[in-house]
């Protein structure tokens, strides 16, 4: 029954999107009052029906109703209704359907918000989005639909995977998707911008918000999911460059870059194709992220769906994407005058935009360049973090600098520079780094450097936001909020990184261990039935000689029965100045008991600087114009 | 007698060109020294020319009945059905690394049978297997 309407939802969604094609395309060539508002009822029933399959889906989850394959195999009565409810995204079939609602939602807002626009730019952009939703409701009718029923109906569910059983991860993807997806809409508009020259000010205008909107949800769905690694994976830390995370920081770089760059298009009216490259680069790459992870070719967490069938599936759709959107921007592209100075905010625009490339080639060239050689040469290699860390960390200590000057240029042609303020701000960064270091020990050449540089761009940008406050409605705050962030950001990783300490133990029951100023003592183990799995919980107990402060630690095995798998639950202390984490793991036919302790500094500033660069995304969103 | 804008064009495109050039050098040359090759045992027993400095990653399947722990180091075998190899480690197990599944050990050969490892990694899929293993059980 379910099954046969959330298929029937699907067809109908795909027959509306054909209808608002073929709508908008007549509408296109004839201006016809009556017929746009069919448009915007067929787009408002689109909304309707792709969100009532996603509902439906939730029902089936909600309700356990396991004539559906994809439940069956996803849950489980036993598990909490809030997981039951996010095991509907926790899936490929599920989470390619909040995809697809997604596309359709931005679709439905940028249609009716945007009713000051040409109206043949926003047709044109009504109809690639179109073409895109019907290529993934394809995709999902034809290789992955979640509402195939399942004959004779199973009695109980497989379960969903206890690492995935998690709020942080509940809320990760759909927030990662807003970000992807969102970028589809700036894809179609800039491709229809093309065609109906309709460009400039105006062009970055109708785009603005939605790349904003998208930036914010994908940082933030980032951060979620780094710390989601941080706690559950047992790994330790806020960046991994594992592949998947990879995956997810190419488009972030991207639109990242056009953040910046729509600015300069919107106040200045130059650097068009630019912007519409980026435009097209953050969604194709989007696009490839998901590829890369759903395909199976990247190993890591989140391949649990790779089908070699959905991956060409995408592939070609790409491919089309790819060609497609280059061929129209070929074709379609006019020449354009820059008349702007080397010095001026323009240029350090795209300074900014240059540093973001880098980044991007880096990570790809680390993240693509293994499955080129295994396919080339047959050999399996692997890129170490070293790699992205000795080219990455030198080049962010210029791109701070910059990013503390940048702002104060002005637009088109700065007369002078002045240079001496810069010299002595970086005379007092210098000066309180080896304060920093007066007091908690000497660090590398590298991270004296990485710290100036930080505390250069925090004390320029604490600089803007008192001249900002001074100014009665300066438009900069949400700009100083971000890049005061991202400093403090850089400055607790560099931080972070140098006063770690980190040390892994064999220890049977009853065990002492002493490493530098601390003592780790594990007193006993106790067994807890729960709900739905057992738990070993370890009972430490951490000392620090030096200031005589305790703290029990509770590390735990879980293990799960639905489906059969083991987990290690990390134990963490969350300070102000530093998190004391353990992750207990058990070693077959040994008492021994693996231990692994960090002492990780200052890490909740790491997230909370992280947060604060998206709430300068969030302000900026909500400030009117 | 070239204009000055033009003069100015032409040292931006030169310097743009140089710049991407270098960074793309750069690039490519940390990229070579840090790839990190995957070995199986059999591959190691073949291989000639072996370099005893380079980490590199072997994986296979953890041997029954193979591993044992001291206060100091962990001990286990990584057979890929054909060949095995000794693993020595010191470190964090990773979820799921346990007897008869499949891991993956990153570190430096000691000598053709001896791995010390600096680092296991394991799947987080219950059933991962390295994709040469599967062709050998199979």
């Amino acid at each position: 029954m379910l099954s046969n309407l959330g298929i029937f939802s699907i067809v109908l969604t795909l027959l509306i999107s054909f209808l608002l094609v073929y709508n908008s395309t007549i509408l296109f060539k004839k201006n016809n009052q009556i017929l746009l508002q069919k448009i915007i009822n067929l787009s408002l029933s689109q909304l309707f029906f792709s969100i009532l399959c996603f509902i439906l889906l939730i029902y089936g989850y909600v309700s356990s109703d396991f004539s559906l394959i994809n439940v069956f195999q996803n849950s489980h009565t036993s598990k909490p209704l809030f997981f039951k409810i996010a095991g509907t995204w926790g899936n490929h079939e599920g989470s390619l359907l909040l995809w697809i609602n997604i596309l359709v939602i931005f679709s439905y807002f940028f249609l009716i918000k945007g009713k000051n626009y040409n109206i043949n730019f926003r047709l044109i952009t009504l109809i690639i989005q179109n073409f895109l939703i019907i290529g993934f409701l394809l995709f999902l009718l034809i290789t992955s639909n979640p509402f195939v029923p399942i004959y004779p109906v199973p009695s109980e569910g497989l379960g969903l995977n206890p690492i995935l059983q998690d709020p942080a991860l509940a809320i990760h993807p759909p927030l990662l998707y807003v970000g992807f997806v969102g970028s589809s809409i700036y894809f179609s508009a800039a491709i229809a911008s093309l065609m109906t020259n309709f460009k400039g000010k105006e062009f970055a205008n109708s785009i603005k918000t939605w790349v904003l909107i998208s930036w914010v949800f994908q940082s933030l769905g980032i951060i979620v999911g780094s710390i989601w690694a941080y706690y559950e994976l047992g790994w330790g830390g806020f960046w991994f460059w594992d592949p998947v995370e990879n995956a997810s920081l190419m488009p972030w770089f991207v639109i990242t870059a056009l953040m910046h760059s729509v600015i300069v298009l919107e106040k200045r009216n130059t650097i068009y194709s630019w912007v519409i490259i980026l435009c097209l680069l953050t969604f194709i790459l989007s696009v490839t992220g998901t590829f890369l992870v759903r395909s199976g070719i990247l190993n890591s967490v989140h391949t649990f769906a790779s089908d070699p069938s959905r991956g060409l599936y995408i592939l070609i759709y790409l491919s089309i994407m790819v060609v497609g959107s280059f061929l129209a921007f070929f074709k379609y592209q006019q020449k354009e005058i820059y008349n702007f100075s080397l010095k001026s905010k323009e240029t350090f625009v795209l300074v900014n935009n240059w540093f973001m490339l880098f980044f991007l080639i880096t990570v790809i060239l680390g993240t693509l360049y293994p499955i080129f050689l295994e396919v080339l040469i047959q050999k399996k290699i692997s890129v170490g973090p070293p790699f992205y860390n000795i080219l990455i960390i030198p080049i962010v200590i210029p791109f701070l600098i910059f990013m503390a000057i940048g702002p104060k240029i002005s637009w088109i042609k700065h007369n002078s520079v002045k240079i001496w303020p810069i010299i002595y701000l970086l005379i007092l960064a210098t000066i309180l780094n080896f304060i920093i270091i007066y007091f908690f020990g000497s660090y590398s050449i590298l991270t004296n450097l990485i710290i100036i540089s930080a505390i250069f761009l925090i004390i320029n940008t604490l600089i803007d936001l008192k001249n900002s406050f001074a100014k009665k409605g300066d438009s900069s705050f949400s700009r100083i909020i971000s890049h005061l962030g991202f400093a403090f950001l850089i400055f607790f990783i560099g931080i972070n990184n140098h006063f770690s300490l980190e040390k892994d133990f064999n220890l049977k029951v009853g065990d002492k261990v002493k490493f530098e100023n601390y003592k780790l003592d594990f007193k006993d183990l106790s067994i807890k039935e729960r709900k739905n799995h057992k738990a070993i919980i370890g009972n430490f107990i951490f000392l620090n000689k030096m200031t005589g402060v305790e703290e029990k630690l509770f590390p735990e095995i879980r293990i799960y029965d639905q489906p059969k798998t083991l987990t290690y639950e990390a134990s963490i202390k969350t300070k102000l100045s530093h998190d004391v984490y353990l992750t207990m793991s058990n070693i077959e036919r040994s008492d021994y008991y693996n231990i692994k302790f960090q002492k990780k500094n200052f890490m909740i500033w790491i997230w909370l600087s992280a947060f604060i660069i998206t709430i300068g995304g969030f302000l900026r969103l909500f400030k009117k114009n | 007698m070239l204009t000055k804008k033009v003069k100015k064009r032409i040292l931006f495109l030169v310097s743009i060109v140089f710049l991407t050039a270098v960074s793309i050098f750069f690039i490519f040359k940390v990229l070579n020294d840090n790839l990190l090759y995957f070995k199986t045992p059999s591959e190691i027993k073949k291989d000639e020319n072996l370099d005893f400095q380079r980490a590199i990653r072997i994986g296979g399947m953890v041997k029954q009945n193979s591993l044992s722990a001291t206060s100091k180091e962990i001990k286990f075998i990584i057979t890929d059905m054909k060949n095995e190899i000794i693993v020595s480690y010191s470190g964090a197990i990773p979820n799921l690394f346990a007897e008869g599944k499949g891991v993956v050990a990153e570190g430096k050969l000691k000598d053709r049978n001896y791995f010390i490892a600096e680092k296991i990694l394991a799947k987080h899929d219950e059933n991962y297997m390295p994709p040469e293993l599967k062709k050998n059980v199979k």
